[in-house]
């Protein structure tokens, strides 16, 4: 401990307030108390709520088995396998009438196809429509809810802005499909209708609600003091935005960012209704495409339950479930970071 | 000074800004403005969707609507086999669903150690749950209680008939439980959370069990959070459309869901299968908007609900908001 110099006279009242506080002070830990014997049905009872609470666990565990059980025919079934292979999946393939070799997904036809790559491009134009408007907007709106608005506009604020999480994403493909999807092609001439940018922009109404809320929470961590230091040292309002709550902030901002972008992978109705559903490999995001999640959706009502089709979904599945774990695990990494980063400074 | 006084809120104390230059009225206006746009845009687009569903919607909302079944392929009549089917649905994964969550939440806040790994493990899978793809849920749905459970019992009870081993109602609410689980669980930990330690302290040294402190004094202080997170759990389930695809939702029944085994109707699979497989999109239009309509109200009236029920049992236990 360094020992401070304490000036004579101003010792008395706080030792004197300390020292009848270290009598009624509370221990830090309860006391270890006996408590009453607890009849067998009691502990019987508790048993119970320790097994139930291992569902969650039991849960992502089952989930994992059973879409990776209906899709490990890929790999053994001589029937599945006469059709599809994993390299027929992931490497461009010649097919007849095609000229070169390409990646193509047509699972319904008389030479079914199973090329994955039209379908993982899909997902990632949309998704990276899906962000680029998402992540500006969400944590724009955020910045400005937690350090522009009044305490009580922000009241108002925050709960409107959380409406748009509590629209089912069925309403938001409907409105794409139906309403969006006209402006969009009167307004940029699109030749398709539905296509990456319309699906894009509607999956970002999904996505923005998540970041809000993430982003907001974690401007809302920054402590206090760091603010009040920033402005004491002579700071303008936007230093200590974008030099002070800006990076304290950004692991939050990134656990937002993460789960937004799990949200835009995974989702489905959205994209279900509003992308066309084309599965064609092209760079324009005017052109109709066709995501993962989309096609797990289209088609699995129409297979043969144990065919190679039904097989390859549940692996498209598979790998979506993978893909969102891993981004969600950083994500939860981010928050977890943010809170000890934080947390020890206040 | 105001710089001290602790009600200062964060765009006070920026005012204070100690060099009014040009530059830095300029970069403060651009951030303002840019942010304030931000938010903006996101309001707006609140509204227009909530416009367009209400102006369109609203005129063919009616009490026939609500209590008549499709007519005419679906371009008349109302939409009241997919609203007892939705219920249905919805009652029977709140009660699947809510216990487990519940306990689990018990089990968290009041039973586990917070440093165990059995707890770390649980968490980690209650975040990861919260973050599987809905189709996701629709693939095990179908694969797990479908495939496994429904085609176990058929096998074991009716000699291999097919009466669990396909889509219907019940899959689809256990499946929709597996998915809201983790809203119940969040919000039934936050509620146990704002329980103050005395109350247990005091139960405790009456002489209590562990059992009856918890199921006496405790739940029932968290009972506003556990409605919380069953309203929501509600609101979610009564929106989701992926999960049931493939476990038992149905385009279109003459009859009501009858037994566990049957398929049902629900509003929200109504609103997919009406927008993308119409023949005729101008005919079912009214149809479709009324019938979001209904879909939103329903879920923004739970919400609220549960907005509510959260702000009183903050403001009672007087926990920070």
């Amino acid at each position: 401990m360094p020992s401070v110099t304490i000036p004579e006279g101003a010792v008395p009242v706080p030792r004197a307030k300390r020292a009848s506080l270290r009598v009624t002070a509370p221990p830090a830990r309860p006391p270890r108390l006996r408590l009453a014997p607890a009849p067998f049905w009691h502990r019987a009872a508790e048993w119970m709520l320790r097994v139930l609470a291992v569902s969650a666990i039991a849960a992502i565990v089952l989930i994992l088995v059973f879409i990776a059980k209906e899709a490990a025919p890929l790999f053994y079934s001589k029937v599945v396998r006469a059709e599809v292979t994993l390299s027929k999946m992931w490497w461009p393939q010649l097919w007849p009438g095609y000229d070169e070799s390409a990646s193509v997904w047509q699972p319904v036809s008389e030479i079914p196809k199973f090329g994955i790559w039209p379908l993982i491009l899909g997902t990632l134009k949309v998704t990276v429509v899906a962000m680029l408007v998402g992540v500006p907007l969400g944590v724009g709106a955020a910045l400005y809810v937690s350090e522009y608005a009044r305490p009580r506009t922000r009241e108002i604020l925050k709960p409107v802005v959380e409406l748009l999480a509590g629209i089912p994403s069925v309403v938001l493909g409907f409105f794409a499909l139906i309403v969006m999807a006209t402006w969009f092609q009167n307004l940029f001439h699109l030749e398709s209708r539905l296509n990456a940018l319309v699906s894009g922009v509607a999956l970002s109404f999904a996505v923005i609600p998540v970041i809000f809320t993430l982003s907001e929470e974690a401007f809302r961590a920054v402590p206090r003091s760091y603010i009040e230091a920033s402005t004491a040292l002579g700071a303008a309002r936007w230093q200590t935005v974008s030099r002070v709550v800006l990076p304290a902030a950004s692991p939050g901002i990134a656990a937002g960012v993460a789960l937004g972008l799990g949200r835009a992978i995974g989702e489905t109705m959205i994209v279900l209704m509003a992308s066309g559903n084309a599965a064609i490999v092209s760079a324009s995001f005017a052109d109709s495409t066709r995501t993962i999640a989309a096609t797990i959706a289209a088609e699995l009502a129409e297979v043969v339950f144990g065919g190679a089709h039904y097989t390859v979904l549940f692996f498209l599945g598979t790998l979506l479930f993978l893909a969102t774990f891993g981004i969600n695990t950083a994500g939860d990494w981010a928050i977890g970071r943010m809170k000890k980063k934080l947390g020890s400074t206040t | 000074m105001t710089v001290t006084a602790p009600a200062a809120d964060r765009a006070e104390l920026a005012r204070l800004t100690a060099r009014r230059t040009r530059r830095n009225l300029i970069a403060d206006g651009a951030l303002a403005v840019a942010t304030g746009a931000a938010l903006l845009i996101v309001v707006v687009i609140l509204a227009v969707i909530l416009l367009d569903v209400v102006r369109n919607g609203a005129p063919h909302i009616s009490w026939a609507f609500l209590t008549e079944a499709p007519r005419e392929g679906m371009t008349a009549g109302g939409i009241f086999p997919a609203i007892v089917g939705m219920v249905e649905m919805v009652v029977l994964m709140t009660l699947a669903g809510v216990p487990v969550g519940v306990a689990t939440a018990i089990y968290l806040h009041e039973y586990a150690s917070p440093v165990s790994r059995v707890t770390r493990a649980i968490r980690i899978a209650v975040a990861n749950l919260a973050g599987v793809p809905s189709i996701v849920f629709g693939l095990f749905g179908l694969g797990f209680f479908v495939q496994f459970l429904g085609a176990g019992i058929d096998k074991v009870l009716f000699h291999g008939d097919k009466v669990y081993g396909q889509p219907a109602i019940i899959w689809a609410a256990l499946t929709m439980a597996v998915l809201t689980l983790p809203v119940v669980i969040v919000a039934t930990e936050e509620a146990l959370r704002a329980v103050p330690r005395e109350l247990r302290e005091a139960s405790l040294a009456l002489g209590a069990t562990k059992f009856q402190t918890v199921f006496n004094v405790v739940v029932p202080q968290a009972s506003a959070g556990i409605l919380t997170g069953t309203i929501l759990a509600v609101s979610r389930g009564a929106g989701e459309v992926a999960p049931i695809l493939f476990t038992g939702a149905a385009y279109f029944l003459p009859l009501l869901p009858r037994s566990l085994s049957s398929q049902f109707m629900s509003p929200s699979y109504h609103v997919y299968v009406l927008s993308t497989q119409s023949p005729d999109v101008d005919a079912t239009k009214p149809i479709l908007y009324a019938t979001v309509l209904v879909l939103l109200l329903l879920t923004f009236t739970l919400n609220f609900a549960a907005v509510v029920v959260r702000a009183r049992m903050r403001r009672r236990t007087g926990a920070p908001a």
